[in-house]
């Protein structure tokens, strides 16, 4: 079985995130930039469900996808030191400012080089969060879709997985290939081990230009986007209000703010 | 400009966001509103899509809908939306609402904004993104501009109306997706999260014990939230987490109850109008963006409070 994962670089989760004003994209200088966390519990499935079915022996395989600059191999490197077998980047000048739907027709592009029998993706990236391209590449692909997945079982030609969302928690499942998104809650990461990450530096990406994927300049990027920014402005911090330290009567003194905002 | 609504309801009846998108949508003039759902839903939902007020209904009614979250409901909405020549279509910002988005802006070819928090009369969406900390106004460039909308981004407003509701029953292709079970959240009688006009969350610092902020959550009609350290620990329920990596909330007002305050918590709720923490630790960060703080045990300050407004209340 081929397994393929979608992911992205973000810049750190944990940073304070600005828009470029010339730009009016997201500033990635100056910020450390990971392999989005949510896309880490889709590649901890992908080799869970490898595992589960003989390994690498058995002829499965796990290959990861990107879209972006020419440093988010960094990205593609610790998923392959997770143990992901190899990687696709695509890489292009014309790619900057693509908007999802752009996003959404190069992963397509590039996941039909691979022809895979899974496709797995996190549930949305930890900078736009938007959380529409699993959704996007079921249309583009016409491949049938589970998504939020708490739990998924992977059985010859079948997947089955939990549902979980505020509407409640659904069991559903589909035959291969199919498109599934999990849930930050289904697994617990592995960290790479030094082994992993030695291994990982002799696993191959390859990188993809527009061209390659056969995909024209004026259809992707600031160029072809669908959407665009009119203007942003930053807003001032919060300021820290009052404070009070509970002697005996911080609860009161609670209650009284709420009553005087009429809060409550 | 033509816009279209779509409208969330649960078994026929409507949720709160149905309010709130129609009295965006009727900024731009013509709004119509849009449910989807079994056959019979149009019939039970008119009266009150009525009362919040549109200038037409319909009703895309089909016994084999609901066998998928949205590959079904979005290829009905594309074919109408294009067929009747939307300009801008609004669905709320949940998650089933994003993917319905997401779909019906490939199937039609159009630019999709999601999380808006407020959406003009030429359709510029108002975002605000990073925790609050930048409003981003944007604009769909290409095709129908598919906009969802946070739930409580506006107060609604009633334009009552007295329309008939159009049924429409049109041919979808099936999916290969088969729903086995269902087993619909348990309400509890709380609002849901990003609704609730008042939130009351927990934290590390409640050790587990939700009872004391449960209990506030009650007096005050609030939802109950939970930080990331909660649900991982396994405290409260996934779908309760509030954050980065949870639901973004916007209430009146936000109650944090033992919790720290990380930037993973503060991006769910920094754009709530009134913060209130509780916390042991007076060096939290929560405290730089709490318009009232108070330094102390979350079991002794919370019950106090809660008496306390109680007793206020009579």
């Amino acid at each position: 079985m081929k397994i393929v994962v979608c992911v992205k670089q973000v810049p750190d989760s944990w940073a304070e995130k600005k828009l470029n004003a010339s730009t009016k994209l997201i500033d990635r200088e100056g910020v450390d930039a990971v392999l989005n966390d949510l896309d880490e519990y889709a590649i901890e499935s992908a080799l869970q469900i490898v595992e589960a079915n003989g390994g690498s022996e058995a002829g499965h395989s796990v290959t990861l996808i990107s879209m972006g600059p020419e440093r988010a191999t960094e990205a593609l490197r610790k998923g392959l030191s997770m143990g992901a077998d190899d990687a696709i980047l695509i890489s292009d000048a014309a790619l900057a400012g693509s908007d999802a739907l752009a996003t959404s027709l190069i992963l397509a592009k590039a996941i039909q080089r691979v022809n895979p029998d899974l496709i797995l993706c996190g549930t949305e990236s930890t900078d736009a969060r938007m959380s529409v391209i699993p959704s996007m590449l079921s249309e583009r692909l016409e491949l049938p879709q589970l998504s939020f997945a708490g739990e998924v079982n992977v059985s010859a030609d079948q997947v089955s997985i939990k549902r979980v969302t505020d509407e409640g928690v659904d069991s559903m499942g589909s035959p291969l290939p199919v498109i599934v998104s999990v849930i930050e809650k289904i697994n617990e990461p592995r960290y790479p081990s030094f082994k992993g990450i030695m291994a990982a530096k002799k696993k191959n990406i390859e990188v993809l230009s527009l061209a390659d994927l056969g995909v024209s300049a004026d259809e992707v990027g600031g160029v072809g986007a669908w959407s665009l920014v009119n203007d942003f402005n930053e807003q001032a911090a919060r300021s820290a209000g009052v404070k009070v330290v509970d002697e005996g009567a911080g609860g009161n003194a609670l209650s009284e703010f709420l009553a005087e905002k009429r809060l409550a | 400009m033509s816009t279209f609504v779509f409208i969330d309801h649960i078994d026929g009846v409507i949720t709160k966001t149905a309010g709130e998108l129609l009295t965006i949508a009727r900024r731009s003039g013509e709004v119509t509103a849009v449910l989807v759902g079994n056959p019979g839903v149009g019939a039970k939902a008119v009266a009150a899509i009525n009362s919040c007020g549109a200038n037409k209904i319909i009703a895309i009614e089909d016994s084999t809908i609901d066998n998928h979250p949205s590959a079904l409901v979005a290829q009905g909405l594309a074919d109408l939306l294009l067929e009747k020549g939307a300009t801008t279509f609004l669905i709320p910002s949940t998650a089933r609402g994003k993917e319905i988005a997401a779909r019906v802006a490939v199937r039609t070819n159009s630019g999709i904004i999601t999380d808006a928090v407020d959406v003009t009369a030429d359709s510029i969406a108002t975002q605000s993104i990073f925790g609050g900390s930048a409003v981003v106004h944007s604009k769909v460039s290409k095709g129908i501009a598919i906009i969802t909308v946070r739930p409580n981004s506006v107060e609604p407003e009633s334009q009552p109306s007295t329309c008939e509701v159009e049924i429409i029953s049109p041919k979808l292709n099936p999916t290969k997706v088969v729903i086995s079970n269902r087993e619909p959240a348990k309400r509890g009688g709380r609002p849901e999260l990003t609704e609730a006009s008042i939130v009351v969350s927990g934290g590390r610092g409640t050790n587990g014990d939700f009872a004391p902020v449960e209990a506030l959550a009650d007096l005050l009609g609030a939802a109950v939230g939970a930080s990331r350290a909660a649900t991982d620990a396994g405290w409260y329920p996934h779908s309760h987490q509030v954050g980065q990596t949870g639901k973004t909330v916007s209430p009146s007002l936000y109650i944090a109850c033992g919790i720290s305050g990380a930037i993973q918590h503060r991006a769910g709720m920094q754009t709530s109008k009134v913060i209130v923490a509780i916390n042991k630790d007076p060096e939290a960060p929560i405290f730089e963006v709490t318009d009232f703080g108070v330094v102390g045990d979350l079991f002794a300050v919370l019950p106090q409070a809660t008496s306390a407004i109680a007793a206020r209340k009579g």
